[in-house]
């Protein structure tokens, strides 16, 4: 008979403790406060669905979910539409290895330095007198500074594409690095061209990479808070945003309300692009 | 593709690749020319003198909060996140090898550990400790809150490293009579060292830039990010920018000493001659 064998349970137990204390509870918490009730300085242990009914009830809500949607949809179709591009470019066209490797290093960089810190690098370069209107301006194109580049959607959809693109890149280039050479070979003999192999054999078999690209993508914009409060100035609102507000005021019930909301419709977005791909298959 | 001539192709995406570059960097060296800016000088071009004053500015307390401290405190717990996330990760990564009860389910809260907004895990660690009458820290909370960031990162590297791992080294140790410890300390240490490195690179870097996740679990004491943020909405002179070129040097100076690190590893390997992860 074999005897029990204790060590993976040992080895993973730090592991589930993190996300257990950290991650499971904390997110039950959440759920719990957010059925207790509030004033101005406390929280008051209770039964009441008055945080959800205010949340539900308030037209707000709905804009401020749908403006959060509008800007994962357009954000996830820059960094769809360059992240493949790029991802394509190092892996079928980098031939070799050595230059791989750095083309990515240098895409990757960028994803390991301070967030802020690379929102406020745009400051210089769209604000009234920064660098492109400068340059517009002296081309002839326009001739007072465009108010619109910096502190706007705008400025948000390209503060999260700058900061973001890297999540299609990573698992796009990793599927596109796992497709058997001799398919598109096999496809190039039987008189493909170049684009019918791009759509018809690249294209299909990188769909898990989209998919887990797509799902970092749409997970950290719906819940984003800072991008879109620094970039928008203020003047544009999110769902994090909404809930970092509740927060600074202390109203905590109604930022876990709030937050079980969005909770629930992220994860309904993640399991409808979870259906594309097995994610365990895929590392 | 192998063997075919450079296309037209290949000059239209090499440009865009370059495009995409320049979009990545180009707005970061501007803050970095602009730290240079003279003292009369505003936020942007065009540049009034060259000095160093607003480097200088950071160094004076009263000028900017508590930049060093602030630094302090995010260096040192990037370090602890790293420890940590590296030894955790990689036990972890050795559990996964064999099957066990319940690994589907860690492995799907790894995944949801990674897709629930940072704002949730923040404000729902912020509230435990609250109702259990603790106090936020960032060495208590704030720790617990980046290790929920970097952990999935850590484990999802060892899975890619373990699914690429040539299991015969380990047999042969066995063989030679090597326990189990020594299979690992030996033969399996040695070979993931640079994958290894990448995870503590991950580890500190992210939690030395992490924002959104200390929030709600820094407590009294601002880490960077945080005294960095405070300082976008107060401060209107090249001063932060010295602060992005300070920071961002200091991401720079990891990101160089890691990768020589894993060329340090690659090339003793080489030098010594031995086919030790020649299968990684």
């Amino acid at each position: 008979m074999k005897r029990f064998n204790y060590t993976p349970y040992l080895q993973v137990a730090p592991l589930a403790f993190v996300f257990g204390a950290f991650l499971v509870i904390p997110i039950l918490t959440i759920v719990v406060v957010s059925f207790w009730d509030y004033d101005f300085a406390r929280i008051i242990p209770d039964f009441v669905l008055t945080n959800y009914a205010e949340l539900l009830g308030s037209p707000v809500t709905l804009r401020t979910y749908l403006n959060t949607l509008r800007y994962a949809a357009i954000v996830w179709v820059c960094t769809l539409a360059i992240g493949f591009t790029i991802a394509y470019f190092l892996a079928f066209h980098v031939q070799s290895t050595t230059w791989q490797t750095a083309c990515f290093l240098i895409c990757t960089v960028p994803f390991l330095t301070s967030n802020i810190i690379r929102m406020i690098s745009w400051i210089p370069f769209l604000g009234r007198n920064g660098l492109l209107n400068s340059a517009l301006m002296g081309l002839g194109v326009v001739n007072q500074p465009l108010e619109f580049l910096l502190f706007s959607d705008f400025a948000v959809v390209l503060a999260f594409v700058h900061l973001y693109t890297l999540f299609m890149i990573v698992p796009i280039f990793n599927s596109m690095m796992r497709i058997d050479r001799a398919l598109l070979e096999a496809a190039y003999d039987a008189g493909a061209s170049g684009w019918q192999v791009l759509v018809n054999v690249i294209l299909p078999l990188c769909k898990p990479g989209i998919a887990i690209g797509s799902i970092f993508v749409v997970t950290l914009v719906m819940g984003d808070f800072i991008t879109v409060r620094f970039m928008s100035g203020g003047q544009s609102a999110s769902v994090g945003l909404m809930m970092a507000n509740a927060i600074s005021l202390l109203q905590y019930p109604a930022a876990a309300a709030n937050a079980v909301i969005l909770l629930i419709v992220v994860l309904l977005m993640v399991a409808a692009m979870m259906r594309v791909v097995d994610i365990r298959k895929e590392l | 593709m192998h063997g075919r001539k450079r296309t037209r192709s290949f000059y239209v995406l090499g440009a865009f690749f370059i495009l995409f570059v320049l979009f990545l960097y180009g707005p970061m060296s501007t803050i970095f020319i602009l730290s240079f800016q003279g003292p009369e000088g505003g936020l942007t071009f065009p540049m009034r003198g060259v000095s160093v004053n607003w480097f200088r500015n950071l160094t004076e307390k009263q000028m900017v909060g508590d930049f060093a401290g602030s630094f302090a405190r995010s260096f040192t717990l990037g370090v602890i996140v790293m420890v940590l996330t590296v030894a955790i990760a990689l036990a972890g990564g050795l559990a996964f090898r064999h099957r066990f009860k319940g690994s589907g389910l860690v492995f799907y809260l790894a995944i949801a550990s990674l897709i629930v907004p940072s704002i949730l895990v923040s404000l729902g660690i912020g509230l435990q400790f609250r109702i259990l009458g603790w106090d936020t820290a960032w060495y208590t909370s704030g720790l617990a809150a980046h290790l929920t960031w970097t952990l999935p990162f850590g484990l999802l590297i060892m899975f890619a490293i373990f699914n690429r791992f040539n299991k015969s080294y380990e047999e042969a140790a066995r063989d030679l009579g090597a326990t189990p410890w020594q299979v690992i300390r030996h033969v399996v240490i040695p070979i993931i060292l640079p994958s290894l490195i990448g995870i503590a690179l991950f580890g500190l870097t992210l939690s030395y830039d992490e924002f959104a996740r200390s929030l709600m679990t820094a407590g009294t004491d601002n880490t960077l990010p945080l005294e960095i943020y405070a300082m976008t909405t107060n401060v209107t002179t090249p001063v932060l920018y010295a602060l992005g070129t300070v920071t961002s040097g200091f991401s720079f100076l990891i990101i160089i000493l890691a990768l020589g690190a894993v060329s340090f590893v690659r090339w003793r390997r080489e030098r010594h001659g031995s086919d030790a992860g020649k299968g990684v």
